[in-house]
């Protein structure tokens, strides 16, 4: 219990200096675009994969559980619609970048740590907080809500594709059923649960990475718990968003 | 001028540093020698702020580290020039790219002038044209020279040097220890090298302190160091052979 108050004090602080003025804008550009690369461009494939195949599966699941004859057909695209802008891209698809994006985040800083490489900056008068975690948190901020846009895109493509290559349901009724009732409200609630999951998700992986001692093994053990309670507070935040939004 | 002044440092119950004074010089060569695991990394540390020391004084030119802030150890270390004993090159960037890092951040230089100081740096420590070389496509000499390189390219006040030639052929080593010697002079600077090797202590002491057991256990320079009657110092200089015979010869 002490450790985690600690924790989250050593938490606050390092934040703290995480988003002070970059020493020198022009590096901070640099660095940005490179985090933008690393964190965003590249989890794009893994992110289509899961989409498409994720919003196949619940708009099948949803037409093979549809007894009830007095529901219409466009039901399907309409849930499939809701599930997939409300829960599936927002937050299953933050807790795989949370695997993904977490653990080489941590592994990367982690290994800078023991590595002294850290100490080099902390030497040269750079602040390394500042110079490392910053550009990822606003890489991932400013990238996370369009990776998640263009998810819920493919998951509603992959639920058309099962739906008309299976013959479940009619291509016109799944879109009529997809833009029924729509609240672009939805979106919004949303895109915001991302950008808060994007930030929990490099911060608490940098901390676990930039407060690593000792070895390989060590940075390991660290880049663990970095997914782990990256995961964890985005169960807890997307719990709390929720109670608060739509309630 | 750095000046040491009475401090402890321990990791748990374990006292690395014992009550350590030290003075180290403005345009000298200092050294710190001493056995494997006799806490001269640690010392290092403690002085540029790396580590809180458990109690004493540590003046930059009068400064206390130790009572700075976050900010003013900032500004103070952009006058630090530190060789780490690993090297800690930023493996994501090239050779070039690592030793105009803090050019970039803290000068406002042009990118061709920096260019220059860069491959001024490279040929000093006999690396002309390895700029594109990334750390890992180094060997472990070479990652040492271009850390060196990096150490000094920002013209530092006060240069630390964390065993500079383990890993380096005598030429080589010899190389870099008068590079070390011709910054010190020509600069002014304040430079402290940890080494293990009695061919630089010979070569270029200015003023020598011997860590024995976490303590400051004896302090002069070149020429006192060879005469000495301290068992410690004598145990640890005329270790190998090769030392033992130069001692028969000089009697
Ligand atoms: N971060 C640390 N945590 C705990 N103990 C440490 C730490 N760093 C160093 N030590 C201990 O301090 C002692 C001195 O270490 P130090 O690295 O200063 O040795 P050294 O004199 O530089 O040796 P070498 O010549 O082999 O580099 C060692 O016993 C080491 O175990
Ligand atoms: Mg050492």
């Amino acid at each position: 219990m002490l450790t985690i108050v600690s924790n989250i004090g050593k938490y606050m602080l390092m934040m703290w200096e995480v988003f002070s003025k970059p020493q020198r804008l022009s590096i901070f550009w640099k660095r940005f675009i490179e985090e933008v690369n690393i964190i965003g461009v590249s989890s794009f494939p893994i992110v289509m994969l899961m989409s498409v195949f994720m919003g196949g599966v619940i708009a099948l699941q949803t037409a093979s559980n549809m007894d009830v004859p007095l529901l219409p057909e466009y039901t399907i695209g309409y849930i499939t619609r809701q599930s997939t802008i409300l829960e599936f891209s927002p937050t299953i698809i933050s807790l795989i970048l949370a695997g993904k994006i977490g653990s080489s985040v941590s592994s990367e800083i982690g290994m800078m740590r023991v590595t002294e490489q850290i100490d080099a900056l902390e030497i040269m008068g750079v602040n390394s907080l500042n110079y490392l975690i910053f550009p990822k948190i606003m890489a991932a901020v400013f990238f996370f809500p369009i990776i998640i846009i263009f998810s819920m895109l493919l998951s509603m493509l992959g639920g058309w594709l099962s739906l008309v290559s299976t013959g479940l349901s009619s291509s016109e009724s799944y879109i009529y059923g997809l833009r029924s009732f729509f609240r672009v409200y939805s979106v919004y609630y949303a895109l915001s649960k991302t950008v808060v999951f994007g930030f929990l998700i490099i911060s608490v992986s940098s901390f676990y990475g930039y407060y690593a001692k000792g070895g390989a093994i060590d940075v390991g053990r660290s880049s663990t718990k970095a997914v782990v309670y990256s995961s964890i507070s985005i169960l807890v935040a997307n719990f709390l968003i929720t109670q608060m939004f739509l309630l | 001028m750095i000046e040491i002044i009475g401090v402890n440092k321990s990791f748990g119950e374990h006292a690395v540093l014992q009550n350590i004074n030290a003075l180290f010089d403005k345009g000298k060569v200092n050294l710190i020698i001493g056995a494997s695991g006799g806490g001269k990394s640690v010392l290092s540390k403690c002085i540029v702020g790396l580590h809180e020391v458990d109690n004493g004084q540590i003046l930059f030119d009068g400064k206390d580290v130790c009572q700075m802030n976050e900010l003013e150890r900032r500004e103070l270390r952009k006058k630090i020039g530190m060789l780490f004993q690993g090297g800690a090159l930023f493996d994501s960037m090239t050779v070039e790219n690592n030793i105009m890092f803090p050019l970039r951040m803290f000068t406002g230089m042009r990118k061709p002038e920096m260019r220059d100081k860069v491959n001024f740096c490279l040929e000093r420590v006999n690396l002309a044209g390895k700029g594109h070389l990334y750390p890992s496509e180094c060997s472990g000499g070479m990652k040492k020279r271009v850390a060196i390189a990096r150490a000094i390219v920002m013209n530092p006040e006060y240069l630390f040097c964390d065993e500079p030639n383990s890993g380096l052929d005598p030429k080589t080593s010899i190389l870099i220890d008068n590079l070390i010697q011709e910054i010190t002079y020509e600069f002014n600077t304040t430079t402290i090298v940890i080494t293990h090797d009695m061919n630089s202590v010979i070569e270029i002491g200015d003023t020598i302190n011997f860590m024995f057991e976490g303590k400051n256990w004896w302090q002069g320079n070149k020429n006192e160091i060879v005469q000495t009657e301290n068992p410690q110092v004598v145990d640890f200089v005329y270790a190998s052979k090769f030392m033992k015979q130069i001692k028969e010869k000089l009697k």
